[in-house]
């Protein structure tokens, strides 16, 4: 029996598993201070931040994927993101 | 035509657990070309990072198709990719070729000139990190003076080439320089460039943590630096006529630009830099401000 191997990756979640483990600092966000404009999801490089609610104007992170690189705490206008190191 | 933020499609083109490292600009251009052409494109991809981005078989991390191509074949591959479309009628679906400065100021320079001059309607971006990144930092062409690398330890001696300007000289109609720092005008560029009938070139600086050596928070940060120092400038050129973009169009009066000194001292690579080095590239970023200025006034 010959089984026929197709050389073509197939687009899925977790290509590199679960990078959430590379992360040596953790992004918190504070959601009293946030003003919703969204810059932290625009720059983060995984898209990690997710948009929830109604109007998609909450943001929340994904912790499972975001590698701690911090852009979104130093991009922040309103420092209403701290990075905190992991346990 | 301003775009606003919140007038980005949400559907993300690269995926979550994806390769690359923490900070990388590759993904901030990566995603914000998904959000440009919202999914209608297909990549061509050389020797690069984003080989490396996509993650090993049989996964793939860019939710768009991919063809995975040699070093220097990227421009001629994308060529045969729009004959093939055109063969078959599909008018609506973009070739865009993603490539290094690597694969495309060094190895690709030749099948990217040819493309250029055939004025095949293909979009090329070169995502510029200023060295050979995944193999290990070696400097490539686009290197600028002074910059430390594997291969240039005590400091690059040459000037970075200037392609953009190399493409402009083929007379293609469409070349612009962006910016990760800058996605809105990253955006309006390459949905300006999706609307073009022909060749466009679109070079996209991209700051890489990990080869200049800075903390990977500051990946936008250096990347702003780069233009509001002048160091990196803005603009495009359409059917030959440039004009300066984004920040850089106030940029124009030196007294406006901030000291490159405030770009250099945040990246490990300039380190070593000395006094009279920074002079001479100083000089070499007014030489290109004279010469974008000439080509302003010239039209």
């Amino acid at each position: 029996m010959v089984k026929l191997i197709i050389p073509v990756s197939k687009p899925e979640e977790g290509a590199a598993g679960l990078t959430g483990i590379w992360r040596s600092f953790k992004p918190i966000i504070d959601q009293e201070k946030c003003k919703h404009c969204l810059m932290c999801w625009l720059y983060c490089p995984e898209g990690a931040i997710e948009r929830i609610g109604e109007d998609k104007l909450t943001v929340k992170i994904n912790y499972d994927y975001c590698k701690g690189c911090g852009i979104c705490a130093d991009i922040c206008p309103f420092k209403a993101i701290t990075m905190v190191r992991e346990e | 035509m301003s775009i606003s933020i919140r007038d980005l499609p949400l559907e993300e083109y690269v995926l979550l657990g994806n390769a690359a490292c923490p900070g990388c600009p590759a993904s901030i251009g990566l995603r914000m070309l998904g959000k440009a052409l919202e999914g209608k494109f297909i990549l061509v991809v050389p020797a690069c990072c984003t080989s490396i981005i996509q993650g090993p078989y049989p996964k793939s991390a860019i939710k768009v198709p991919v063809l995975n191509i040699a070093f220097a074949a990227s421009a001629a591959t994308a060529s045969g990719i729009r004959a093939g479309f055109e063969a078959l009628g599909k008018k609506d679906v973009q070739v865009v070729v993603w490539a290094g400065d690597g694969g495309t100021a060094d190895i690709g320079i030749q099948a990217l000139s040819g493309a250029a001059e055939r004025n095949e309607n293909i979009i090329y971006i070169c995502y510029d990190n200023e060295a050979y990144m995944n193999t290990g930092i070696q400097r490539s062409s686009a290197t600028p003076y002074g910059a430390w690398t594997t291969t240039t330890w005590r400091g690059k001696t040459e000037f970075k080439k200037n392609v953009p300007l190399i493409m402009a000289a083929h007379r293609v109609p469409y070349v612009a320089t962006a910016s990760i720092a800058y996605p809105l005008d990253f955006i309006a560029k390459v949905r300006k460039a999706a609307k073009i009938n022909g060749f466009k070139y679109i070079h996209l600086h991209a700051p890489c943590p990990t080869g200049w050596r800075f903390p990977s928070d500051k990946t936008i940060e250096v990347g702003r630096l780069a233009v509001l120092t002048g160091m990196w400038v803005l603009y495009e050129i359409e059917n030959g006529v440039f004009r300066l973009t984004g920040v850089s169009k106030s940029l124009l009066d030196k007294s406006k630009r901030k000291p490159i000194e405030d770009y250099l001292k945040l990246q490990g690579r300039f380190s070593k830099i000395s006094d009279e080095q920074i002079d001479l590239l100083k000089r070499h970023v007014d030489e290109l401000w004279m010469e974008y200025k000439h080509l302003m006034e010239s039209g």
